[in-house]
């Protein structure tokens, strides 16, 4: 009755942006609304990708993406550490990227051709003013691009829990963070990992943590995981790696898998879209829409 | 990283005695814990804890680094960090440069395709000097089927850098930068390493063995090649829940299957290297494919084994689209056994 009673007086008092805070800290589902509709997306750089996603990776947003050895989730890592910098004027976020590799399959040489073809093909599709074009030039030179990737190298789980902790402060500092990818987020848990239950308690805490950093500084978080197999009613079936706990941390999900020759990516989790797959293909300029005649996104 | 003392982060004092009371002395002790737990444990408040966890993940961290200051420090070093030449126009290319240092490298394929070649003409270029294309260093070739030849690997250097090993003892000078080591088995091999710690955990795991030789990749910034045998494949292909109307067409590829071989060792171990060189042989001809590698699309590069080691016979390389980069096949083999000298 008294919490009752708090809140129907403390709903008389408004917040910074005219909303009404009923409970210090909550919002009503009426202003999420509106955040939502607003909310950034960040460029695959396939159409039909971005199609089915909605309009990119999520800022705010955990997403994990999984797939077999060679499928072409450090190529998605790198294309979105580039295209998150795509400056505001040519329709990004022009933010930078936070890469945190545990494999040691970050290819700086591959991220400069990717940063490359990446100016290369925005500048091709968009005008700019003649009073901008300077001030874009500098910007759009494949060295901006690289030096705005923080790269952090990581050894073992202790340093992946510690920089994941650190990087609350390091995005606070930095300011214009607006994506972090962690390749892969499985390396180190997997190896010899003998206790499981503190295995699964670590990951559990591994997972609040980035949901706090993607929820406090609007930065879009994406996590690459790897297969594994597992038994169901006799047969084999692949699976995301880290266990049935770990598989609900993420508030979105995609596999990439190969369906014949192609490569395709399907949504197995998202709070809003439904499930769909996409051909997507990796070229030498990175992440690109997939050149089948027959292309077409599939509904499930 | 782990293992760095709490005693020596420059914690408040009245912390860090605690940290000691309950014996959590290294930063890896420390963040086992979520920050309830600790609470919990020490007996403190969350804004103590939670300061503390701040700084010892500060420290903790290993410090980064900008990917232009990774790409300057590649230029500037030049052959010292980056990569091993293969002496291979067309797999350097794929590589972007040859085979990299600081990440592992396999190399699969059946008995007696080359891979073995492979790696005496890798050593070999490694212990070369810088002029010649090299890297001036020694090299530790582990070899666990006995399969090391000297005799054959000093022809591979006469018949490749015939000038440098006509000079008075050059070929005594290489051939003793290599440092051969034949473990009865890898256990034993692993044993002397860590006979110290009691905690190691199981030495037996694939697991195990995959964190070593990445922290060594890691550490050392050398390249680090192994070499994997093959295996049948399984007529079971797992699938994904979700795929499970694509099922009756694998089954119409069955007697497809039982002349493909896959890499052994599964799953796990293909995420674990970074680069994968499948060689294979069908169709009368052998053929070096660069699977896995993050900087090019999948190459098939057809090859033959020569006095001077390995030889591609194009440069340029066939595409191969999907999933058949993995499969390794075995056809036609046998002529090129009798065929060829090697």
């Amino acid at each position: 009755m008294k919490h009752l009673k708090f809140a129907s007086q403390s709903s008389k008092s408004e917040g910074s942006d005219g909303s009404r805070s009923i409970v210090a800290g909550a919002q009503t589902a009426w202003d999420m609304l509106r955040e939502e509709q607003t909310q950034t997306h960040i460029t695959t750089s396939s159409e039909d990708l971005d199609a089915i996603l909605g309009g990119g990776i999520n800022c705010k947003e955990i997403t994990e993406v999984g797939g077999v050895p060679g499928i072409g989730k450090t190529q998605l890592g790198i294309q979105l550490a580039i295209n998150v910098q795509i400056p505001v004027d040519y329709g990004g976020l022009g933010g930078k990227a936070v890469y945190i590799d545990t494999e040691g399959s970050f290819r700086v040489e591959r991220a400069f051709q990717i940063a490359e073809a990446c100016i290369q093909d925005t500048l091709n599709s968009f005008v700019v003013q003649q009073r901008d074009v300077k001030v874009c030039q500098e910007k759009m030179q494949p060295k901006a691009f690289l030096a705005n990737i923080f790269y952090f190298r990581i050894c073992s789980y202790t340093e992946q829990i510690a920089v994941i902790n650190y990087l609350d402060k390091f995005i606070a500092e930095q300011k214009d963070v607006k994506i972090v990818i962690i390749d892969s987020i499985t390396f180190h848990f997997r190896q010899d990992f003998d206790d499981l239950a503190l295995r699964t308690r670590v990951l559990g805490g591994m997972a609040l943590k980035l949901m706090k950093l993607a929820n406090k500084y609007s930065v879009a978080v994406v996590l690459l995981n790897q297969v594994t197999t597992k038994i169901t009613g006799g047969s084999f079936q692949l699976t995301l790696a880290l266990g049935d706990s770990w598989s609900h941390a993420c508030t979105n999900r995609i596999i990439l898998y190969w369906s014949g020759n192609e490569r395709h990516a399907y949504i197995d989790k998202s709070p809003s879209l439904p499930s769909a797959s996409a051909p997507f293909s990796v070229t030498g300029k990175g992440i690109r829409n997939a050149v089948s005649n027959c292309k077409r996104i599939k509904m499930m | 990283m782990a293992s760095k003392l709490i005693s020596q982060m420059g914690l408040p004092q009245s912390i860090a005695n605690v940290f000691a009371a309950r014996n959590i002395q290294t930063a890896k002790d420390a963040l086992s814990y979520t920050e309830f737990e600790l609470m919990e444990l020490l007996d403190v408040g969350l804004a103590e804890v939670t300061s503390a966890v701040a700084q010892i993940s500060e420290v903790t961290c290993p410090s980064y680094q900008t990917a232009l200051l990774l790409m300057e420090d590649r230029l500037h070093n030049g052959y010292l960090v980056g990569h091993l030449s293969t002496r291979l126009k067309g797999v350097d290319d794929a590589l972007c440069g040859g085979i990299p240092s600081g990440a592992l490298t396999e190399l699969v394929g059946p008995a007696g395709i080359g891979k073995t070649q492979f790696c005496l003409k890798l050593a070999l270029a490694a212990a070369l000097p810088v002029c010649n294309g090299g890297l001036n260093g020694r090299v530790i070739y582990i070899d666990t089927e006995s399969k090391f030849s000297s005799t054959r690997m000093i022809e591979i250097g006469k018949n490749s850098y015939p000038e440098l090993f006509r000079m008075e003892g050059k070929a005594q000078e290489m051939a003793g930068r290599i440092v051969v080591l034949r473990p009865a088995s890898l256990s034993e091999f692993t044993e002397r390493e860590y006979e110290r710690d009691t905690r190691a955990p199981r030495k037996n795991s694939l697991g195990w063995h995959i964190s070593f030789l990445k922290s060594l990749a890691e550490f050392s910034q050398i390249p680090i090649v192994v070499t994997n045998q093959v295996r049948a494949q399984s007529s079971d292909v797992a699938h994904y829940p979700f795929e499970v109307h694509n099922m009756d067409q694998t089954v119409k590829n069955h007697e497809h299957l039982e002349s493909h071989l896959v890499a052994a060792l599964g799953i796990h171990w293909a995420h674990a290297v970074n680069i994968r060189l499948v060689l294979e042989a069908h169709s009368d001809q052998r053929f070096i494919k660069v699977a896995k590698s993050p900087c090019s699309p999948p190459k098939a590069f057809p090859f033959v084994v020569t006095s001077g080691g390995i030889s591609l016979l194009s440069d340029e390389g066939i595409e191969v689209m999907g999933p058949e980069i993995n499969t390794i096949r075995c056809q036609g083999y046998d002529n090129l056994v009798r065929g060829e000298r090697w």
